[in-house]
């Protein structure tokens, strides 16, 4: 082992053996991986392929069938999630992690403001002090680029992209360690998609927050994750640097999946 | 540098094969047995015509494209790391701080700013908002780009406007082995001059280089050797 490689960090994350059946047929299986603080992990993959399945065993909210899933919490240290009793995997959960769906209604409550949205995970957290949460409010909807004098609007009265910068804010500004992004962009026009994958990832550089990236667009997977996982019929079926798996892809499934994106 | 006669990058019997599997497996060796070292100030330029595989060593050596056999040891923070076995970590980390790479293609996140393009190398490694962006506008207006453009993403520009947003990307801050694809291919006479003057700096700071030029002038100018890279082709 070189001196580099010791000085790499100990995991944030290490997946063992994971496997979900839904009845007979699989979800996703055998998956194994370890993640670092800092490192911003993609997965890729046709619909159907398992992405959505090992998104969600990872972030804790479908048990596997088999195998672990272990995080380095602020509380407990490395521990295995479903371990964890469900109130402490909830405040894990909250504490530790950040979630970024693809539709902002799923991520988002629709009926209170956009500032409201941006603070609850801090009065989730225990916070009380308003003056204190409505400038870290501020201050977030401002890092997002979001115009602030419109914190007391509806979330509905704002674009698809704005809309997305809201999650964004909602899901760091409790600064958590891991977030998972599940399609980010995939809703909005590509005029839109550009600016918002620019700004997400200043914010991880800037936060060295790990990411968990689930998308099956290779552009976006090729901005945003430093590696790649490649899934196909529930299975990893290539791993690697990102560039070197969309350039030089090895497997054959890989090798289709890059080949057929259109060139412009 | 304390040992400056120490190579900063050392290839040795690397090959590469690609296999293509939707397309009956065929198989396209394209070089083998290949030995290569670079040492500070050397700049080592890759001959041989369009096909022999200059292209796909470069991308092997970055670590964008994966060799079937051998090593690419780089020296990074003072010791040897073989990027063909190296985690993607560490390739990311080794690419941030020691091995930079010059395409012919500018490829960016469309809509930013050339300014901040030029910037982020810099911001990458730690430097201030304010230190990075004083060091991209001087490197800028030393290329020659106009300061008109530089508040404009880049996709617009002319190629040889590009080739330059590139070029100072990999120049804004000292890599101690870079590689460079055709740098200055799109560029006219005055420009390429620049670019020159740019690698040169570069060498005489102990760099080391490891490129291709078609353009006999710069590689005249720039090279320290020629590799044949049709000496180690592979067998078909």
């Amino acid at each position: 082992m070189s001196a580099v490689e010791q000085l790499a960090s100990e995991p944030l994350l290490r997946v063992t053996d994971l496997s979900r059946w839904y009845g007979s047929i699989v979800g996703c299986r055998d998956v194994s991986f370890e993640m670092h603080p800092g490192e911003v992990l993609g997965i890729v993959g046709e619909s159907g392929s398992g992405k959505t399945t090992l998104l969600k065993c990872l972030s804790g909210h479908l048990e596997p069938t088999s195998g672990q899933v272990e995080f380095d919490t602020r509380r407990h240290g490395m521990s295995d999630i479903y371990g964890l009793s469900e109130p402490d995997r909830r405040r894990m959960q909250r504490e530790d992690w950040g979630f970024v769906h693809q539709n902002p209604r799923d991520g988002l409550r629709m009926r209170v403001s956009g500032g409201a949205n941006v603070a609850e995970p801090l009065m989730n957290l225990g916070r009380r002090h308003y003056g204190e949460m409505r400038s870290a409010t501020i201050a977030w909807l401002e890092r997002v680029e979001l115009d602030t004098s419109r914190i007391d609007d509806k979330p509905r009265n704002f674009s698809g992209g704005m809309q997305q910068r809201i999650q964004v804010a909602r899901n760091l500004i409790h600064g958590p360690k891991l977030v998972f992004m599940d399609e980010p962009t995939g809703g909005l026009d590509v005029s839109v998609q550009a600016r918002l994958l620019d700004l997400m990832r200043e914010l991880v550089r800037d936060l060295g927050l790990a990411v968990i990236i689930v998308t099956h667009d290779m552009a976006v997977a090729r901005l945003m994750a430093d590696r790649l996982l490649v899934m196909r019929r529930g299975q990893v079926v290539e791993t690697g640097l990102t560039d070197q798996v969309l350039d030089d892809p090895q497997h054959a499934y890989t090798q289709l999946l890059v080949s057929s994106v259109l060139q412009i | 540098m304390s040992e400056p006669s120490k190579p900063l990058i050392i290839v040795e019997d690397l090959a590469k094969t690609f296999t293509l599997h939707n397309a009956g497996g065929t198989v396209i060796p394209v070089f083998e047995h290949l030995f290569l070292e670079a040492s500070p100030g050397e700049c080592v330029v890759l001959s041989g015509e369009s096909g022999v595989g200059k292209s796909t060593l470069m991308r092997s050596l970055f670590g964008n494209y994966v060799p079937s056999t051998g090593s690419v040891r780089v020296l990074h923070k003072g010791a040897y790391v073989d990027i063909t076995g190296a985690s993607p970590q560490v390739i990311l980390e080794i690419r941030r701080r020691t091995l930079g790479y010059v395409s012919q293609f500018l490829r960016v996140i469309p809509r930013i700013p050339t300014l901040r393009l030029v910037m982020e190398p810099l911001l990458e490694n730690g430097v201030s908002t304010e230190e990075a962006e004083a060091r991209a506008r001087a490197l800028l207006s030393d290329l020659r780009l106009p300061e008109r453009l530089w508040t404009l993403p880049p996709s617009t520009f002319s190629g040889g406007e590009q080739q330059r947003v590139n070029i100072a990307r990999s120049f804004i801050r000292r890599y101690p082995v870079l590689l460079l694809d055709e740098p200055t291919a799109s560029l006219d006479a005055e420009n390429r001059a620049i670019v020159v003057q740019l690698i040169r700096d570069a060498l005489s700071e102990g760099a080391a280089m490891i490129g291709i030029f078609h353009d006999e002038d710069v590689r005249d100018a720039v090279a320290t050797r020629l590799f044949p890279v049709l000496a180690y082709k592979a067998a078909a």
